[in-house]
């Protein structure tokens, strides 16, 4: 976005985080990266927040939460874009930066378990209301597990957390209250198991939990609820007509890393060529070159003169510029 | 320093050995990467991910599971008594030999 923003194109980013930084934010912003070039360690969540700050003066506009899920080419020879709750945006170049794709909920490798999804199997919880006074089965041992099982006690009618360990490994404070709500019946706990089957007729009606000394156990339920974190998947954008290789949109990285769609790039972890580094500094490479020549689809026949931010500063789109001093700094 | 051999079995059940440098801080994960076998290592190396799940089928006396490795591998699925992290298993002289098996994708 900053360098679109020089060649003075706008940008809009979707995303189907709540937020945007993908991995970085939402896998390990606390975790130190150690290659990104002129800082020896910086966080990942700190990266992000620079360079959300960087971008700052071409004022970017974002559509969070929601997830690209076509992309159609319009007669004007622009792309619309249309997320899964139905906002379109319509631009004459779309650049891909998906990394591993959208972040979508872990599945437990359970055998028909897509059957149930949305009767009575939930992923994650947008209204806790629908669990009111209803039996439920949380299975996971991390953060989320732990406090959709406090919240749930009390709101559901039964609350049971299976996990396959007889420890947690969450917050010391959730894992406490839990134990707590345990010890005063208001939760059941079932450790050292894993939910193996989901039974039902159109809806979950039990699961068969297999534990490690007693063997299955039949649970009754209305809801099954499974806690183990986020994955990226490639999701919506493997059905665009891009050219997939190794789950990865093939480019042409000899020239601008286009797709084999005219006008739709794609950058960094998304993409595969000969030789391609997974790296964020590879994708500032790769994204910088993609605008050069997106900048050719949004202007024909313009001419491109790149610009130096050592010489100009940076103009944002308000008309402010940013730029050094002038000073001599050495007499000749 | 020389290379050791490490036998890498797929999730199709074929067996690759391959030749893995001790002087290049590389770990199972990357050499997966390094020779293109199907292993995302998503969370680039972090234990946060399990996207380099692997079974340990040799005896080889490997470092000792971390915090970080044990959090990830109590979330992830498939796991067995003989998982490990190919993230978190660091090539070494000992490694040399060893016999790790791809834990399937999930």
């Amino acid at each position: 976005m900053f360098e679109a923003g020089l060649l003075k194109l706008r940008c809009h980013l979707i995303d189907a985080l709540p937020y945007s930084g993908g991995q970085c934010a939402e896998i390990y912003p606390k975790k130190p990266i150690y290659d990104i070039p002129a800082y020896p360690e910086i966080l990942a969540g700190d990266l992000i927040q620079n360079l959300e700050q960087q971008i700052e003066p071409f004022e970017p506009t974002y559509t969070l939460g929601e997830r690209a899920e076509t992309i159609d080419k319009l007669a004007d020879g622009n792309f619309k874009v249309t997320t899964n709750k139905g906002t379109e945006h319509t631009a004459a170049a779309v650049i891909i930066a998906g990394g591993l794709g959208s972040f979508e909920p872990r599945k437990p490798p359970i055998s028909g378990i897509a059957d149930y999804e949305d009767c009575g199997v939930n992923y994650m919880i947008k209204d806790p209301e629908i669990f009111r006074n209803k039996s439920v089965v949380i299975s996971g041992g991390g953060d989320s597990a732990l406090d959709w099982t406090i919240f749930l006690a009390n709101v559901a009618r039964e609350v049971i957390l299976v996990h396959r360990k007889n420890e947690f490994r969450g917050a010391l404070d959730s894992v406490e209250k839990v134990s707590e709500l345990a010890k005063k019946g208001k939760i059941k706990l079932i450790t050292e198991a894993e939910v193996i089957e989901i039974n039902g007729n159109g809806k979950v009606e039990s699961v068969i939990v297999n534990h490690s000394k007693e063997g299955n156990i039949e649970v009754s339920c209305d809801y099954f609820i499974p806690l183990f974190g986020l994955l990226p998947k490639l999701g919506p954008i493997a059905n665009w007509g891009l050219e997939i290789e190794k789950n990865a949109i093939k480019v042409n990285n000899a020239l601008d890393y286009s797709t084999n769609i005219p006008g739709i790039f794609a950058v960094g972890d998304v993409n595969t060529y000969p030789g391609k580094l997974k790296l964020i500094l590879c994708g500032f490479h790769e994204a910088t070159i993609a605008v050069q020549f997106a900048y050719n689809i949004v202007n024909p026949g313009k001419k491109y003169l790149m610009k130096y931010t050592t010489v100009n500063g940076i103009t944002g789109f308000n008309g402010e510029t940013k730029k050094a001093e002038k000073a001599v700094v050495k007499s000749i | 320093m020389k290379d050791i051999k490490v036998k890498i079995k797929d999730r199709f059940g074929v067996a690759h050995l391959l030749d893995a440098p001790t002087d290049m801080a590389m770990n199972i994960m990357e050499l997966c990467k390094a020779y293109e076998l199907p292993v995302e290592g998503t969370c680039g190396g972090m234990a946060m991910c399990a996207s380099c799940q692997c079974y340990v089928h040799s005896n080889h006396e490997l470092s000792e599971i971390g915090e970080a490795e044990e959090d990830m591998l109590d979330q992830a699925f498939f796991v067995k008594e003989n998982s490990r992290l190919g993230c978190q298993l660091y090539i070494s002289i000992e490694m040399d030999g060893l016999e790790l098996e791809l834990a399937p994708e999930s």
